[in-house]
């Protein structure tokens, strides 16, 4: 059956299409924005004549962060973060959602363990008792607080709890039959069959681990310290001394507050924006096996 | 040890369960349940150098203490307030984008338009933050310079109390629209086709199939997350709010949590910061909690 176009369909079709269309861009506009202005001269950025390209092309912006010790520091203790944050988020949400995944009548004790992380979900002790705790654990000004605090992401857990679930049951009884025990189960037979839920928990888990700020900012006494969104956060809100000291006058001709601002700013979204694209599928998936489960 | 009659699945030990479970146990343990412990501080007058132990414990002054300031009033209206247009306009926004991606025919139009509208969901708002602070900024910024181009007055978007708590709604759902369509897209998908061929039988045009088949499809879901959000009413969005507020805009925007940073980690005042947190925490738990029950009853949500 053809649908029959009436004027009003095809009116609504263009008015759609061009609605979307300037949604999306709008949507991306400002981290346009912002790229062209780290790529500008300060002078075309102070005249205002930076909109959607680059003006008066210059790298200097980019060159005088990555000369800055304080930048680069704080990019290192990120790097660090991820590196071990990573197999920390993964490890303990493979072996907590594992057991959470069986049947009560096979695993006695999961709905005590299941409510005991469920309930770290719904109460909270706040901000001053958790950096207490960290405090007297003697972990301030470590990358393990940053690691440790969100060592088990419950979200991560349900996900991978209910695609665990959806595994065919004949798997495990086969090689309990053939003598395995549940660790053999889990690493033979669950996670290879897990690889595209894994991966998509281990993009979850990056992100998390790239762009968290306010623990750093919290659990970090010296700024020295600071992953890099937690940096981020102090120029964002703050002004550059470094910039506003500067008597180089060719510095200053050149880079700006502003324009040296957009240039970390862009630098900290950068691998987010890099892998975006191919990765995005996978993001996706995540979320509709999350949300719509059973 | 193996009985050789005892039916296979009896034999497999739970024992490996319980070990695979506990580094995860002992994480939360440290990280989760020792701080719920350390909230008794909501309770005493302390003093860091004497530890929990050494404090002097003064009941309920800290609450006292706290209920008295006009400040914590406005605060509480602040974080309802905000949060309940967040929740109102979350509901509203991706709903609409949902209904108006699923009329788009042509596949690569309608997959790259969802590309670019999840993407602002990924940044964090440190570095939005720092995107808004400077499009938005009246002298320089380029969203004042076009309204002036069109003849407008320039607006101090996030340095006027007037204007503030609208930002804050505003940007949270420019960054947050286009993923929480993926649900509502998911719900759309999984309507039954043939229920569109049989209202095409009886005529019914594009808008009436929406209203009739594609929203009650819809419905579950709506409801569900509905009644889920109840127990964000307490959740104004700190990260947002840390990094767009400034004092000129405390009257409008500051919120609960936003409130126990300042006053407990800036200004040192752990047990007072520690007793609000508290109240929020217990308020949250609460509204968490009826919303699971409302969920469950109505829905047939299950956490886990």
């Amino acid at each position: 059956m053809v649908e029959t176009q009436s004027l009003s369909r095809k009116l609504f079709v263009i008015f759609n299409y061009s609605f979307m269309i300037l949604l999306g861009l709008l949507c991306v506009l400002p981290l346009i924005y912002v790229f062209s202005m780290s790529l500008s001269s300060n002078a075309a950025v102070a005249a205002g004549a930076v909109t959607l390209w680059p003006v008066d092309f210059t790298t200097k912006s980019y060159e005088f962060i990555l000369q800055k010790p304080e930048f680069v520091k704080a990019l290192l203790m990120t790097l660090k973060r991820v590196i071990i944050g990573i197999p920390v988020n993964m490890l303990l949400t493979i072996l907590v959602a594992y057991p959470l995944s069986k049947e009560v009548k096979s695993f006695h004790f999961r709905t005590v363990y299941a409510w005991l992380f469920v309930f770290t979900m719904l109460f909270s002790g706040g901000l001053i008792p958790l950096y207490m705790t960290i405090r007297a654990l003697g972990l301030l000004d470590t990358v393990w607080a940053l690691v440790l605090h969100h060592g088990v992401p419950i979200f991560n857990v349900l996900v991978l709890l209910n695609f665990f679930r959806g595994l065919p049951k004949d798997l495990e009884e086969a090689a309990f039959i053939d003598g395995g025990g549940h660790w053999t189960v889990l690493w033979r037979v669950f996670v290879p069959l897990s690889t595209p839920a894994l991966a998509t928990l281990t993009l979850f888990a990056t992100v998390y681990q790239w762009n968290a700020w306010f623990d750093g900012l919290i659990f970090m006494n010296s700024p020295e310290n600071y992953p890099l969104q937690s940096y981020l956060y102090t120029i964002v809100v703050g002004v550059d001394t470094i910039i506003a000291n500067s008597t180089n006058l060719e510095l200053l001709e050149a880079v700006s507050d502003r324009t040296a601002r957009a240039a970390q700013i862009f630098l900290g979204a950068l691998p987010i924006l890099m892998v975006y694209p191919f990765l995005q599928r996978y993001f996706m998936k995540g979320i509709v096996l999350g949300s719509v489960k059973e | 040890m193996v009985k050789p009659n005892a039916r296979k699945k009896s034999t497999v030990s739970e024992l490996p369960l319980h070990l695979m479970i506990l580094p995860g146990l002992a994480v939360i343990a440290v990280f989760s349940y020792l701080p719920m412990f350390g909230v008794v501080i909501a309770f005493q007058k302390f003093v860091p150098a004497k530890g929990i132990f050494g404090s002097q414990w003064i009941g309920w002054d800290n609450f006292r203490y706290v209920f008295q300031l006009p400040d914590f009033y406005q605060v509480v209206w602040n974080t309802v307030f905000i949060a309940g247009m967040k929740i109102l306009v979350g509901l509203i926004v991706p709903i609409t984008v949902a209904l108006l991606l699923n009329e788009m025919r042509k596949e690569f139009i309608k997959r790259s338009v969802q590309t670019l509208i999840y993407l602002p969901h990924f940044l964090s708002w440190v570095i939005l933050g720092g995107i808004m602070i400077d499009i938005l900024s009246p002298s320089e910024g380029i969203v004042n310079k076009l309204i002036v181009k069109l003849g407008g007055e320039p607006q101090f978007f996030l340095g006027s109390n007037a204007w503030f708590p609208y930002t804050l709604v505003i940007s949270n759902e420019w960054k947050e629209f286009g993923f929480s369509t993926i649900v509502y897209l998911a719900a759309i998908t999984s309507i039954n086709p043939s229920l569109y061929e049989a209202a095409v039988m009886d005529g019914a045009g594009r808008l009436r199939q929406t209203w009739h088949i594609t929203l009650p499809g819809m419905r579950p879901i709506i409801v569900l997350l509905a009644t889920l959000s109840i127990g964000n009413v307490l959740n104004a969005g700190f990260e947002q709010v840390l990094n767009l507020y400034s004092p000129v805009v405390y009257e409008s925007g500051d919120i609960i949590d936003t409130f126990v940073y300042r006053i407990g980690l800036i200004d040192a005042q752990y047990g007072v910061a520690t007793a609000v947190g508290l109240f929020k925490s217990v308020v949250s738990f609460v509204l968490i909690s009826i919303s699971y029950i409302l969920a469950y009853r109505f829905a047939n949500y299950r956490i886990f």
